[in-house]
């Protein structure tokens, strides 16, 4: 039979299922395996907040999408154009975002009169007419399975349980996969089960030879491998590139690491990741509250530890007033805050950029700190480094604000050498000659950071007010303006020892796309394929907004008008807004589901078109 | 894995380690009012010092929030006065990430029974190698005189004017039901016993746990007198030595015995009992300590005092060094370069 060979740009899969159908798993080896073949890619792991809700509901449904293409990859896919799905709920759930003439593959025996009806469907949508416009394959993957494992004498849950591997198999013969990674993997994670290493990977080839064989499946789409540069990469997710920016931070500050972190989620994989580094030294407390989390980082940075504490929204809420206290006594903290949707419980696994203002602005009294946002999952890694460098520099409590979405999104990370990154080593104090607690280096205004065990150094800190240089306890009034300014001015100056923003297209004109955090990549790709079509849009995106880069002022007056996308109502146009008097156009979304960037791009051509009138 | 605090950490100290009290009193005014409790601490505290042989760079005071949480300023070593009720989380760190040193929190009856009773029982449980010195005034003081957890039923305080609903905690029983290693009750009214109590907990390694009676002459004066003035505490209280009976009263002529694993006061004078029928204290007993725990509010036995329990465990952050070292010795030391590498990784040439 005559296969066809199609060449295409990009292409965006979702793997869907019920919770247990390892859905999440074949979407990391499908993810795993495009970026050997060379091929950009960025992921989203969508699923439920039940752990194992019950079978074939339409809330049990666990998605796994994964957007791949020769370039210019940075979002997880606007629409599907493969949907594999394992039963009639997934169906139903994901057809919304499938695209027209797009690719389903179904496993006809999860569309079974049971299914049909938790998923509210009172006919089978693989038989009647409903899915016309789309490709369907309706397949009987068990069915499949038992023939290709009958000699083995394998037990039916082993059937049911390789049939996201038989799906697998699917996919890469239509993509042109190669299968070893994942053979490589199922040796690795098997280890020591041969009959099992055996049953996937012949359940796994069974899949590609269900594919090539069938004269169903009549083409096989090839992508380009993509321009990246010259190294190693793997990818990774948000959660992880933070564990290993935090490790590789202390070791290029010379200080042990001490994580102080409470179960949340969607941040739980960094206290997983970071609770596994023993080898490296690092020392952790999984705390017996939020609370707990962050005030013993607080007491670990006090004895001379690059202290970290990691969370989601609730958790930064209750570490609130542990942050004023890092703030006033000026100890380094790194706090991450892989943001979800809020309030209260609200939406736990799915992002939100909801924490902005609670991080510029939740404490009580004049507290002022650094606040950092990650573009993209492997920027997770550059900017918690970038936390690190402020926090020891300036002495001070720094946010970083990340999101579920980049938090467990996966994208290709070039693998640093450890020389091209920066040095972070502080320098402690040890001369009691001119050693005050609060004596202030003139450049940073960061304070001297002394450390139990100096001899003659003995101080106290803490939380009450204390009266500049000397430390010593002081309700004066003078005192106590001169230090709240202090804290201030020392935040404000970090604007000048950051990058400067960029602004791609024209540096004036017309509109300016302002995006922050992980809207990154849906704005980027959206300002990529206007300004490829000659559109007068220019675009800049932040990663530092307190303090903002010092150019950013005379960058935004240099635009009549200024879109912000962002996730949540309004929060990063309300800071702009406040401080450079300009006005802003919000744009919002706040579904517990990222931008997709035709959305954005529907935004800024309804602008223009406005513009035009 | 040496690091830059590692050069800190082993430097020696430069000289002998010889200090006198005043040695650990700092330049600056007790802002305590006349008469308070803390007074009765602060000094024994500053005694035993000395003893420990420890160099002074090598000691943190914790604190958190209330009257107690000033006592940081009022020594001359590493100090922290933190947030309320999060000294012992604070000091956790520390000691977690800090194994040299001598951690010391000094907290009270609101800030280590309420606020921060979820760190106190955990720390208990977790064994850390801290010497927690719990103010007990039954009253919150800073605050200007509301109840706490340890205030009795019926007390009047501002925030009770018709008195108090809640029955209080037994912050000795708290303790030794969260696993607390070292167990000990002192008041203000006698240095000696209170100093022997601060060594021993000194020397104790893992959560040693002092809930110490203090005065608060303002908003609660008195209200421990019965069991620390030195008319009444003889009859009303029962000192526990290790490997000595339970002998108290005035005159010494009680004792307290076991009626299967019930306490009851007996007269040891009128010849129906003497003193080999008393109960003899063993503070490695943990099952004896729950049950002179339990003594402590009934009102028909003396009031125990002394160390209740003093048995060993492992500390927290011993085992987390342990557990480090273990592995390292197992898989050697974490190489970066493979960790950055990961499980799976592809090469563009």
């Amino acid at each position: 039979m005559e296969k066809f060979v199609e060449y295409l740009d990009d292409v965006t899969v979702r793997f869907a299922g019920d919770s247990g159908d390892g859905m999440q798993l074949i979407g990391t080896q499908f993810s795993d395996t495009s970026g050997f073949a060379g091929n950009e890619v960025n992921t989203f792991p969508d699923y439920p907040s039940e752990i194992r809700a019950p079978e074939g509901t339409l809330y049990g449904v666990s998605a796994f999408q994964v957007h791949f293409g020769k370039k210019n990859i940075n979002t997880s896919g606007d629409f599907i154009d493969v949907l594999v799905v394992m039963n009639a709920s997934s169906l139903k759930v994901n057809l919304g975002n499938l695209r027209e003439k797009g690719i389903i593959i179904a496993n006809k025996d999860g569309f079974d009169d049971k299914n049909l009806k938790l998923a509210g469907y009172s006919e089978n949508p693989l038989e009647d007419k409903s899915l016309e416009k789309f490709k369907v394959y309706a397949i009987d993957m068990i069915g499949e399975i038992k023939a290709e494992l009958a000699d083995l004498n394998a037990p039916p849950k082993l059937v049911r349980k390789t049939k996201n591997i038989f799906a697998l198999g699917i996919t890469y013969w239509m993509f042109n996969r190669p299968i070893e990674p994942t053979v490589d993997w199922f040796n690795k994670k098997f280890k020591g089960q041969e009959d099992i290493i055996l049953a996937n990977v012949r359940v796994l080839n069974a899949g590609w030879n269900f594919a090539r064989k069938n004269p169903d499946f009549t083409k096989q789409y090839k992508i380009e491998r993509s321009k990246l540069g010259p190294g190693k990469y793997r990818n990774i997710t948000g959660n992880q590139a933070v564990a290993l920016g935090l490790v590789v931070a202390s070791r290029k500050a010379d200080l042990p690491l001490f994580l102080g972190s409470y179960p949340i989620t969607p941040a739980s994989e960094i206290l997983h990741a970071i609770s596994g580094y023993k080898k490296y030294g690092v020392r952790h407390l999984q705390a017996e509250d939020e609370i707990a989390g962050i005030t013993s980082a607080i007491g670990a940075a006090f004895g001379g530890s690059l202290a970290a504490t990691t969370t989601s929204g609730p958790g930064l809420s209750l570490k609130t007033e542990a942050i004023g206290l890092a703030v006033i006594t000026e100890l380094p903290l790194i706090i991450v805050n892989v943001q979800r949707g809020g309030p209260s419980t609200g939406l736990p696994t799915k992002p939100e950029q909801g924490d902005l203002l609670q991080s510029m602005f939740g404490r009580h009294g004049e507290a002022p700190l650094p606040v950092l946002a990650a573009a993209s999952a492997s920027d997770c890694f550059y900017m918690t480094l970038e936390a690190a460098r402020i926090a020891l520099k300036y002495m001070t409590p720094v946010i970083l604000l990340t999101d579920g979405y980049i938090g467990q999104a996966t994208e290709p990370w070039r693998i640093p050498d450890m020389s091209e990154l920066p040095d972070l080593k502080p320098e402690f104090t040890t001369d009691p000659e001119n050693y005050s607690p609060y004596k202030r280096d003139p450049q940073t205004l960061a304070r001297m950071w002394a450390i139990p065990g100096v001899q003659g150094l003995e101080h106290r800190i803490g939380g009450l007010e204390k009266e500049d240089i000397t430390g010593q306890v002081s309700q004066d009034p003078l005192n106590h303006q001169k230090m709240v300014e202090l804290r201030k001015e020392k935040t404000d100056r970090i604007s000048g020892d950051i990058p400067r923003a960029v602004v791609h297209g024209e540096k004036q004109g017309d509109l300016l796309v302002l995006s922050w955090g992980s809207t990154y990549g849906a704005a980027r790709t959206a300002y990529d394929k206007l300004s490829s079509e000659g559109k007068n849009i220019s675009f800049v995106h932040l990663k530092y907004i307190h303090p903002f880069p010092e150019n950013l002022g005379e960058i935004l007056y240099s635009f009549k008008r200024i879109l912000i996308p962002e996730m949540n109502m309004g929060q990063l146009k309300m800071i702009i807004q406040a401080k450079f008097l300009v006005p802003v156009i919000g744009f919002n979304k706040v579904q517990g589901i990222p931008f997709k960037a035709a959305e954005i791009e529907e935004k800024i051509v309804e602008l223009l078109n406005q513009k035009e009138k | 894995m040496k690091t830059l605090i590692d050069e800190i950490i082993e430097k020696p100290h430069s000289g002998g380690i010889v200090y006198s009290p005043k040695d650990f009193k700092p330049d600056v005014d007790v802002r305590w009012c006349a008469g308070c409790g803390g007074y009765a601490v602060l000094s024994p505290v500053q005694r035993i010092m000395p003893d420990l042989g420890i160099p002074k760079e090598k000691i943190v005071f914790v604190s958190g929030i209330g009257c107690s949480g000033r006592f940081p300023y009022y020594m001359d070593t590493y100090g922290f006065h933190s947030i309320h009720g999060r000294a012992l989380a604070i000091a956790t760190g520390l000691k977690i990430a800090r194994t040299d040193l001598s951690v010391w929190v000094v907290t009270g009856d609101g800030d280590n029974m309420s606020i921060g009773g979820n760190h106190f029982i955990h720390t208990c449980r977790r064994n850390v190698d801290l010497n927690i010195l719990m103010f007990n005034n039954e009253v919150y003081s800073l605050t200007k005189g509301q109840y706490s957890p340890t205030s009795h039923r019926g007390q009047i305080t501002k925030s009770s004017p018709l008195g108090v609903l809640d029955d209080p905690f037994n912050p000795v029983s708290l303790a030794l039901g969260s696993g607390a290693t070292f167990v000990a009750r002192g008041h203000d009214k006698d240095r000696q016993e209170l100093q022997g109590l601060l060594e021993r907990a000194a020397r104790h390694k893992g959560v040693a746990f002092i809930e110490i009676y203090t005065n608060c002459r303002i908003y609660n004066d008195g209200a421990f007198d019965k069991y620390t003035n030195k008319e009444t505490r003889g009859d009303s209280t029962v000192w526990l030595d290790h490997g000595k009976p339970l002998v108290f009263g005035v005159k010494s002529d009680k004792g307290i015995r076991l009626n299967g694993y019930t306490p009851e006061v007996v007269s040891i004078d009128h010849g129906e009992y003497s003193v080999n029928d008393l109960l003899v204290h063993d503070e490695k007993d943990s099952t004896l300590a729950f049950i002179l725990s339990n003594m402590t509010y009934n009102e028909a036995l003396p009031r125990p005092m002394g160390i209740i329990q003093a048995i060993e465990r492992p500390s927290y952050d011993e085992r987390v060094v342990y557990q480090i070292n273990h592995e390292i010795e197992v898989k050697g030391e974490g190489n970066l370069e493979s960790l950055l590498l990961g499980d799976s990784y592809w090469e563009i040439k």
